[in-house]
């Protein structure tokens, strides 16, 4: 599995990454969108964890032009939202399906990376 | 202080939830890299038990971040206390460059995220004032997120305060489309309610790009 990690917080998305791959997932990171889009330009990704709230555009809006550049990667926000529900309030217009809280469980989202990989 | 919510109304109460809702997202950041970096202890933990080797250099540099975000949180909520109490007294004495510097840091975020960078000068004597520091801190937010709309290149937002014959000015600079950036009235519904309370005035010089804020030595007089 290969995924792309969005966050411009470098400090959380490369200690992520490092985790991750102790867990036998190659994951790159990224801290702007601007990276994020040239990124996959050269790498074929299984999915993007993407943060919600990233400088210039909303992660939200990153996904939807990830998709089009790749319609067949998958997606995960992470949000720093203070509760599920207040992110669903949010999000669910913009079709985010496959969300986190901040801050995020490993387990849980290599469990969410399965099932998102899965459908 | 009742009087002035009820001109205010449900404004100053939205603008309270967006900083509170800004500040909560910050500290869950915040929160996120001290967990990945406890987490990546664990991590190391755990396989330097199955007989991995990792340099103990490692182990320092992780307590380093952790002290790190650790202040970066300390600083968020001593910031986010001294918000929560802007609003306990109706008038009090401030110092006006200070409180400018306090209101760069607290709307950095807010900045960051449209990809801004605010830039405060300090002035050189202490600019002695009493206002509402909450009401300023709303009408100082009204004019940054006219100011932001309108950053040039470089995408800096200059801030500095100087003393005038009857108070302060707060000055908004480099703001090269300010012109396009004024699509609707303004000072609109919004900020007038706030200019009257803090007795204050707004004026806008499109050709330098400036958005100047004066306010009186003193509100209650």
């Amino acid at each position: 599995m290969k995924i792309l990690l969005v966050d411009d917080e470098e400090e959380l998305v490369s200690t992520l990454a490092e985790r991750l791959s102790f867990r036998g997932i190659d994951a790159d990171w990224v801290t702007s969108c601007e990276d994020a889009l040239k990124k996959v330009e050269t790498e074929k990704y299984d999915l993007a964890v993407l943060d919600v709230k990233i400088p210039r555009i909303s992660g939200i809006e990153l996904g939807r032009r990830l998709k089009e550049k790749d319609p067949e990667m998958g997606f995960i926000f992470m949000t720093g939202h203070g509760s599920d529900d207040d992110f669903k309030a949010g999000s669910a217009e913009a079709g985010a399906e496959y969300y986190l809280v901040k801050p995020v469980n490993i387990e849980l989202l290599i469990e969410k990376m399965k099932k998102v990989l899965e459908d | 202080m009742n009087n002035q919510w009820d001109i205010i109304g449900g404004e100053g109460l939205q603008f309270f939830g967006k900083m509170s809702a800004s500040i909560s997202h910050e500290i869950k950041n915040v929160l996120a890299i001290i967990n990945e970096n406890t987490g990546l202890i664990e991590d190391y933990t755990i396989m330097t038990e199955k007989g991995a080797h990792f340099d103990p250099g490692k182990f320092k540099s992780l307590a380093e971040k952790i002290g790190t975000q650790i202040r970066r949180a300390d600083e968020i909520v001593k910031n986010m206390n001294a918000f929560a109490h802007s609003i306990d007294e109706p008038a009090k004495s401030i110092d006006l460059s200070d409180f400018l510097e306090f209101a760069q840091a607290f709307f950095a975020r807010f900045a960051v995220m449209r990809g801004i960078a605010l830039e405060s000068k300090p002035s050189e004597s202490s600019l002695m004032i009493t206002t509402s520091p909450f009401f300023l801190l709303n009408l100082i937010w009204f004019c940054l997120e006219l100011a932001m709309d309108s950053a040039g290149s470089g995408k800096t937002v200059g801030l500095s305060a100087r003393k005038t014959n009857t108070g302060a000015q707060i000055r908004f600079m480099g703001l090269k489309t300010l012109g396009k950036a004024l699509s609707g009235e303004f000072p609109g519904e919004k900020e007038k309610p706030l200019l009257e309370l803090l007795k204050a005035e707004i004026e806008i010089e499109q050709e330098r790009g400036e958005i100047m804020l004066n306010l009186p030595g003193d509100m209650a007089r």
